[in-house]
């Protein structure tokens, strides 16, 4: 039977994948900001988090308007659930492009450290991961969910490299350090934003098997 | 004599001027009900807007079902009974001296909580109210017929038994019959009575998103004791108590973040 609260579970939807959409540029513009030593785009994701914060308001609104009017059962009520949980992590890796971009501008006003070569590797794994979070939730699809929660532990593995190669920068001459130090916080958002992607992904998981992953070892 | 009769089996639409607040349909003020010397309703004033929903809500004895019955004058055949104050619909007072309440009652339908169709087929029961009306032709009526029970959703269930007893059908198919049977006679407001209490939980779900998509031609004002069915039915909530109306507001806010204590405490159950 058709229900009139499926275009409200639609529209949820949608509100979730344009702030997903709005997100995922968000980080490629960030990247593109730290490469590209562009103070210019740095500043335009700065400015662009003002939306990106109202978006997270208006789904918030959304599903509780739904649950009140609505009252969800089983798989509805999983997706508002899950629509709520996965909001403010978008919301936070937004925050954490912001984060790049504000250590990028600092940078860029200092000669480059050294080239990069882990952390763009470990930024195309954050963005990768994030994108692939909601295709799984767009496609419901608990399997790519699952194989991007096992990705997290390369990540880590990737920051902690990163970390330990700044380190000797840092060690070698106290005039890298300040430099040194904005990366290695560059590095850890990028591992914060993989983060949010491996939290998405078991609200996906929890969202089409209706089991909860959180705080476990399960992944695969 | 102000004669409420509209054309059958078509509900009016109407326009309003970009910019403007639209005028309520049902627009009531100061209104007290009294069965013999008990005052049972105290001083309702409220606005229905034309073309939503609006739940009556609140617990048993407040009065709810007084006030609807209220507004297309079905108290008048209790004996003993008065009011004072208006209800006005399109501007006009239905207690008005010079109201004729038999076209009244055709242009504000109702469905009651106990479905009650006619012992007769499926087909005599949507056409009664157009044959004692004195609508005659054969194509009229077939076409009357259809439409009612077409916006009821009950055509395809029944098109091949027109002329069947409606006393065969189920439970939620008599009640979507008696709203066909309202509707065949041209209202543009519905009044319904806890409308889906007797029927199971699928027959219910079909009798709300038969609501649903009723408002899109009628005003509809629905008692319900059911909060959840409320809250997904409707766009504004009354919440009526001790005869007295305590809040009325949207739906949304009044089950998001009511005004009122008492709203609040009806609500999330904590008396009623």
């Amino acid at each position: 039977m058709q229900r009139h609260f499926d275009k409200d579970i639609d529209q949820l939807k949608q509100l979730l994948l344009r702030m997903g959409a709005v997100v995922e540029d968000a980080i490629g513009l960030a990247i593109r900001a730290l490469l590209e030593r562009d103070t210019q785009v740095a500043e335009s994701v700065i400015a662009a988090d003002t939306m990106i914060d109202q978006m997270e308001l208006d789904i918030d609104q959304h599903t509780i308007e739904l649950i009140a009017k609505m009252q969800p059962a089983a798989v509805d009520l999983r997706f508002v659930a899950t629509a709520m949980k996965i909001t403010p992590e978008l919301e936070r890796i937004a925050d954490l492009a912001v984060d790049v971009c504000e250590r990028a501008i600092e940078l860029n006003r200092e000669p480059p450290l050294k080239p990069l070569i882990d952390i763009p590797r470990l930024a195309k794994m954050a963005q990768d991961m994030v994108r692939q979070s909601l295709d799984s939730f767009v496609r419901g699809d608990a399997v790519l969910a699952r194989e991007v929660i096992a990705r997290d532990d390369e990540v880590d593995l990737l920051t902690e490299q990163s970390f330990r190669e700044l380190l000797t920068y840092m060690l070698e001459d106290s005039r890298n350090i300040s430099r040194a130090i904005r990366l290695t916080f560059v590095g850890k958002y990028f591992e914060r934003m993989a983060d949010g992607a491996t939290n998405i992904c078991e609200m996906v998981v929890y969202l089409v098997e209706g089991k909860v992953i959180k705080h476990s070892n399960e992944s695969v | 004599m102000v004669d409420f009769q509209v054309t059958p089996a078509h509900a009016p639409s109407r326009t309003v001027p970009a910019g403007s607040t639209p005028a309520p349909k049902i627009d009531v003020a100061d209104f007290d009900f009294y069965y013999g010397p008990s005052k049972v309703l105290h001083g309702i004033s409220l606005s229905i807007p034309e073309k939503q929903v609006t739940a009556l809500i609140g617990p048993s004895g407040c009065g709810k079902t007084t006030f609807l019955r209220s507004i297309n004058r079905m108290n008048d055949i209790i004996p003993g009974t008065h009011v004072s104050g208006a209800i006005r619909i399109d501007g006009d007072d239905v207690y008005g001296s010079r109201v004729d309440v038999v076209s009244l009652r055709r242009r504000v339908g109702m469905v009651f909580q106990k479905s009650n169709p006619f012992p007769k087929s499926i087909y005599d029961n949507v056409a009664y109210g157009l044959r004692i009306g004195g609508v005659r032709e054969r194509r009229k009526l077939d076409d009357a017929v259809q439409t009612s029970l077409r916006r009821s959703a009950l055509w395809d269930e029944v098109k091949d038994r027109l002329h069947e007893s409606a006393m065969a059908l189920s439970g939620g198919q008599q009640q979507r019959l008696c709203i066909a049977r309202a509707l065949a006679v041209g209202p543009d407001i519905l009044l319904m009575d806890e409308p889906a209490s007797a029927l199971d939980p699928i027959a219910t779900q079909k009798i709300e998103e038969l609501i649903w998509e009723l408002k899109e031609s009628y005003t509809i004002v629905i008692v319900t004791h059911n909060m959840q069915q409320a809250a997904r039915v409707s766009d504004r909530t009354a919440f009526f108590m001790l005869g007295k109306l305590v809040e009325y507001n949207e739906t949304k806010k009044i089950f998001m973040n009511p005004s009122q204590r008492l709203t609040e405490d009806y609500i999330t159950g904590r008396f009623g």
